[in-house]
């Protein structure tokens, strides 16, 4: 063993040693973490700085769902910088617009990897985004936090997926369902793209196999479509116990109101929708939605004291009126996630801060105590959450812990 | 009969019947004013959706003023009546700056009119945030009208029918009665000589044009009561509004009202008795076909060539 060499591991050991002391005390200093060290493929991390990427859509179509995550996630970097940084440096965000244009995801995606050398990204909303930008995460072996709940069906060492996969946010939910409500007949309604048509897939054969019940009808309505008059009509003439629902953006909201105004209103029909969280109450309108149900894995209505911290900070950073979603909440999470996986790993080499986040629980999350499993995804609640006319969801339900499964035997 | 009573059959035969009315009033509505200036003006106003969207914010808007001062129940008049003047405005004025410099090259109004369209959807978007909204509505309009305990009839629905029903006869007064009318036609008919009998043909085009910009801010009032208000909301109603149009005959009112009617029953029975997509897919299709054989729409205007 050459001098150097020993020095070197001498050095090493030292490091380990504060690292283990600066864990102990809950705060770490940039100079007991040496950026040669902690940096050695190049990243942009600095002795007081690292760089973290936002890739979401401020603009175009879907700036309306994903603004709320922007917000969560500046929030978190915001919270982690006034706590220190990680590992003693500040986050530096770089912000780039998908503008709602997934082949502009893979573009900015390459941009921030590859020009702004970011240590993480932050972003991607809709699967099509994510699935555009994945290839250059994979090429560029860059990290992706994804705050989305989507239909499963993958997963990538690149990518940490915060939301829920589609077995986590449907099976307990129609289980729920069913034995509440004694329901045996299934009107299955979703927008016509991959997410509705995978989940109600899943849906259906957890209907017919495990609840024993009828599936009377499934429909999928064109992305944009507002005439909902025909379809109302036929779930009239089905008459069943429940609409099981997954209808987005403008048509949800058509979708609401037309049939509140046909007389299908929550007194003389069961509703369960996947697709609705705070976010869409805006639009769709809480006396539209009263006393039907929504299966998410967060409410912001939830009193847990980390929660009413949460939803505190985030008024009084975006103001009073702003509302937290489902997906809101789970971008929240990714900073902190990061932060966490940076230090467990005691370096932001990304294969390194890859192999230490799973097995991490992280126990302040607003939605409750959440797990990352070594399939990248979270182990996390169901709950179903039944709408007021106020847009806040009064929570009546919480499963237990489900663990991901984002390829499930048997549904596919 | 396939074990639903005969009562039951009965009631959806009616509120069938009630659905596809529905949405042939709600389609007339869009195409109203896009007939207007693409038929008469021969504009092709891509922008079209974003006129709505301005009616329907200004009914969002108002709605939030009339809650914080009680008046919840009646301020829908005055919505519909300030979409109609403040799209008007803006029409006038796109007008004025826009459309006028391009009427010999129609390719580009496309061109300028989606850009418009462009801007307009991210001047929404930064002014009222990129967030879906929604109107709060009268007490009277929600729910439903109960003629026997199985059947309802949406009174949304019967508030658009009304709403289009008045909308069309003034288009018609206007269009066939008054002599604001009697210019645009002429105007259109023979533009040269139309000038040279003292017509201004330049306001006669910019009032037109704001015409049809003030009627699709009255359809974005009355569709806030069924669907939703956001800065890209206009891009949901623009491609059925063209359909209609072109489906019609560009040049004629009544072609837009065939047209739509046609539409709207075809979609609507067709949505009742296969899916919901492939509906629309056998509508767009039969469209097409009729289209192959007609180029000029269902009512195409007798000009001489």
């Amino acid at each position: 063993m050459s001098t150097s060499n020993r020095r070197g591991f001498m050095k090493g050991a030292l490091v380990g040693a504060m690292m283990a002391a600066g864990l102990i005390s809950g705060h770490a200093f940039a100079a007991d973490y040496p950026t040669a060290k902690v940096n050695t493929t190049g990243l942009a991390v600095t002795d007081s700085t690292v760089k973290v990427g936002i890739l979401h859509s401020a603009t175009g179509t879907m700036a309306i769902s994903e603004t709320g995550s922007i917000q969560a996630e500046k929030l978190a970097i915001e919270q982690i910088n006034a706590m220190g940084g990680i590992l003693g440096r500040k986050i530096e965000i770089i912000q780039e617009d998908g503008a709602s244009d997934w082949p502009t995801f893979a573009e900015k995606a390459k941009k921030l990897l590859e020009k702004d050398k970011v240590a993480a990204v932050m972003g991607c909303w809709t699967s099509a985004s994510r699935k555009a930008a994945l290839p250059v995460f994979e090429k560029d072996n860059g990290l992706l936090f994804y705050p989305t709940f989507y239909e499963g069906l993958e997963q990538s060492k690149n990518v940490f997926y915060t939301g829920q996969e589609a077995t986590q946010q449907i099976l307990a939910g129609l289980d729920w369902i069913a034995k509440e409500k004694k329901a045996k007949t299934f009107y299955l309604i979703g927008s016509d793209y991959i997410w509705p048509r995978t989940s109600m897939k899943i849906a259906r054969k957890h209907i017919e196999q495990h609840l024993h019940g009828t599936v009377v009808g499934e429909e999928y309505i064109a992305l944009g479509d507002t005439q909902f008059g025909s379809v109302i009509n036929k779930i009239k003439l089905k008459k069943p116990d429940v609409i099981y629902a997954a209808v987005v953006g403008g048509s949800n909201v058509a979708w609401f109101k037309q049939l509140n105004a046909a007389g299908l209103n929550s007194s003389k029909q069961t509703m369960l929708t996947i697709s609705v969280t705070e976010d869409e109450v805006l639009g769709i309108g809480g006396e539209n939605l009263a006393g039907f149900y929504s299966a998410m894995k967060y409410f912001q209505s939830q009193d847990n004291p980390e929660n009413k911290k949460f939803v505190e900070a985030f008024k009084k950073r975006w103001g009073k009126d702003a509302v937290i979603g489902d997906v809101t909440q789970a971008a929240y999470l990714g900073p902190w996630l990061y932060k966490a996986a940076v230090e467990r790993a005691g370096s932001f080499d990304v294969d390194k801060v890859q192999a230490a986040l799973p097995g991490y629980t992280f126990k302040d999350a607003p939605e409750g105590p959440v797990t990352v499993e070594a399939n990248h995804h979270l182990t996390t609640k169901l709950r179903i959450g039944q709408w007021g006319k106020d847009g806040q969801a009064k929570v009546v339900y919480t499963s237990d812990y489900i663990k991901p499964d984002p390829f499930p035997k048997g549904y596919q | 009969m396939f074990g639903y009573s005969m009562a039951d059959i009965g009631n959806i035969v009616v509120m069938q019947g009630f659905s596809g009315l529905s949405m042939f009033t709600v389609l007339l509505l869009m195409a109203l004013g896009l007939a207007i200036i693409f038929g008469q003006m021969g504009v092709i106003n891509m922008a079209h959706g974003e006129f709505m969207t301005i009616g329907a914010y200004t009914t969002v808007l108002i709605s939030k003023v009339a809650a914080s001062y009680g008046f919840t129940d009646y301020y829908f008049v005055f919505a519909i009546a300030i979409a109609f003047l403040l799209a008007f405005a803006v029409g006038y004025f796109v007008e004025f700056i826009m459309i006028r410099h391009l009427y010999k090259r129609p390719l580009d109004t496309l061109l300028a009119t989606w850009g418009l369209s462009l801007v307009m959807q991210q001047i929404f978007r930064s002014s009222f945030g990129a967030k879906e909204v929604s109107a709060e509505l009268p007490e009277w309009m929600l729910g439903s009208f109960k003629p026997t305990p199985d059947i309802d009839i949406p009174i949304n629905g019967v508030f658009v029918m009304v709403l289009a029903a008045l909308v069309t006869f003034g288009v018609y007064m206007f269009m066939y009665k008054s002599r604001w009318g009697l210019r645009v036609r002429a105007t259109v008919q023979n533009r040269t000589m139309a000038g040279a009998v003292g017509i201004n043909t330049a306001k006669v085009d910019r009032v037109t044009f704001a015409l049809g910009c003030g009627i699709a801010g009255i359809a974005g009032a009355a569709f806030t009561t069924i669907a939703s208000t956001g800065p890209t909301t206009g891009t949901l109603y623009i491609v059925d509004s063209f359909m209609v149009v072109v489906f019609g005959g560009a040049a004629s009112i009544v072609g837009t009202i065939a047209s739509a009617f046609g539409i709207a029953q075809a979609q609507s029975i067709l949505q009742f008795f296969m899916t919901s997509s492939m509906g629309k897919v056998s509508t767009l299709l039969v469209i097409v076909t009729i289209l192959m054989m007609k180029p000029e729409g269902l009512f195409a205007s007798k000009l001489r060539k």
